[in-house]
């Protein structure tokens, strides 16, 4: 193990990855929506080995009080012990919960749906909006695959039948009101090298990440450092400038 | 100028004071108040870790525990871990861990408790202040302290230390902890909406507001180990 930590760290100090991937390079990324009947959308989305399912479901509730004419978000995350030796049983670990905060974070802030046109009746009831991203294999940067397939996920989604009564979950309706595509950048610091896509191998002697999670026009939504390590100015500039190119490489992909 | 509720300008921070050593049962221990939120935080550590099968042949494990007191804010706050609770323990302890000796204490624990008192936004980051002077006051070896505080865009222009009222208004809420002598950021969060640009700025607000912050950490430092010491 610590003979492969080495080697790791050795080769991207040249440059270079153990799969012969560009510093800057994700490996093979795939989106597939529409693969759970029952959910109202979902969507599978594998970045090499790495493979992540986000279903969307809907349900009536009663809007926040603070928020009485918009719908409701709920993103959860599920860290099955089928995707990795390192999961466990039990309720959600600090990652999972982590995960799934920042995707909620990145959807929200950037007003990707339009919660306004979720309501049904102001202070009564609306559409709540939940997103469930469940890991299947685990072999590195979970963060963009999640966001992705949640937002894959939520473009797939349709409104089940509302008869003001019960919800008719045979009935595939309209889209929901989807207007922007925020998607999350994991820049990954191995010894002082920032790469994207991490491998396992490559997860396992990081320092840690910078998330950005922006919009198509440039703008950013949501950002988390993770993991022990510290920032410069300088490097904190240099990421908020690249987060926009590589993000449009990724929204081509839903 | 925006003209702010408090009357402060846009790059002032809120009264801040900081007390070190509140707690005489902990090690190490410091109230932090920024405006109305306050913040107290108190180390128990280094000590030998239980359960043993946790522990670590090189180095220490830094366990930080953030909780809001039930009547820290107008609706009662449900006792006990929340998902946003576990997230801010695990972004507190990542803000603190680079400032630390860990691995001068193999096989120990150290256990950071943080408590918030009363919440007027910024509560994360009065927590890394309140649990930085904790840890020095304990005399647990440190690079630096570690400051922190939240900034945003309110109308156009980018103001510092934001209250609850201010959260409401701003366009991002951007909290940010450095070390401050290397001005290196050690934790850095982010919502809302704004240009890589409007964060650029930001965080060297954020800087330059740390560093008044870390003058009032020594100095809480120095009147506990100093002044008061002599007596």
């Amino acid at each position: 193990m610590r003979v492969q930590n080495e080697y790791v760290l050795k080769l991207i100090e040249k440059g270079e990855r153990i799969d012969g991937r560009a510093l800057d390079e994700y490996r093979l990324v795939q989106v597939e929506k529409g693969v759970i009947q029952n959910a109202e959308g979902s969507a599978r989305v594998k970045i090499g080995n790495t493979e992540v399912l986000a279903g969307v479901k809907l349900a009536v509730e009663q809007p926040f009080p603070d928020k009485p004419e918009e719908g409701l978000l709920i993103v959860n995350a599920e860290f099955s012990p089928i995707a990795s030796p390192l999961f466990e049983t039990g309720p959600p670990s600090e990652e999972a919960i982590e995960l799934a905060r920042v995707v909620d974070r990145g959807i929200r802030e950037s007003k990707a749906i339009q919660m306004e046109k979720l309501c049904i009746e102001p202070g009564e009831k609306a559409w709540a909006v939940f997103i469930d991203i469940h890991i299947i294999n685990h072999a590195g940067n979970l963060l963009d695959a999640s966001a992705l397939a949640a937002l894959a996920a939520l473009l797939d989604a349709r409104f089940p039948g509302w008869d003001g009564q019960k919800v008719d979950y045979t009935v595939r309706g309209d889209k929901l009101p989807i207007q922007h595509k925020p998607i999350a950048v994991s820049f990954t610091k191995v010894g002082n090298t920032f790469l994207l896509d991490p491998n396992l191998e490559e997860e396992s002697v990081m320092e840690g990440k910078l998330i950005i999670t922006s919009k198509e026009d440039g703008n950013i939504c949501a950002i988390q450092k993770t993991g022990p390590l510290v920032l410069r100015l300088e490097e904190i500039d240099d990421l908020l400038g690249k987060a926009g190119k590589y993000a449009e490489k990724l929204r081509r992909m839903v | 100028m925006l003209k702010r509720a408090d009357g402060r300008k846009p790059e002032e921070l809120r009264p801040i004071t900081i007390r070190a050593g509140v707690i005489e049962q902990a090690n190490g221990s410091a109230l932090v108040q920024m405006g109305k939120t306050t913040a107290v935080a108190a180390v128990y550590g280094p000590k030998s870790m239980y359960p043993r099968h946790l522990r670590l042949p090189d180095r220490a494990v830094l366990e930080t525990i953030y909780a809001m007191v039930p009547f820290s804010t107008k609706e009662r706050v449900r006792p006990g871990p929340s998902r946003r609770s576990i997230e801010l323990c695990k972004v507190i302890r990542q803000a603190l861990e680079p400032v630390i000796f860990l691995e001068e204490f193999p096989k120990a624990q150290i256990d950071v408790y943080i408590d918030i008192l009363q919440a007027d936004a910024g509560t994360r980051t009065a927590a890394i202040n309140a649990a930085s002077v904790a840890l020095a006051d304990a005399g647990v070896p440190m690079r630096d302290l570690v400051s922190a505080v939240a900034v945003g865009k309110i109308d156009g222009e980018y103001v510092l230390d934001l209250t609850s009222e201010e959260e409401d208004l701003t366009a991002c809420d951007l909290p940010v902890a450095v070390i401050p002598r290397k001005e290196q950021v050690t934790l850095m969060q982010l919502d809302g909406d704004v240009s890589p640009e409007d964060v650029k700025k930001l965080v060297r607000l954020a800087l330059k507001g740390c560093q008044t912050i870390y003058q009032k950490q020594r100095e809480a430092l120095k009147r506990r180990w100093i002044d008061e010491g002599a007596k």
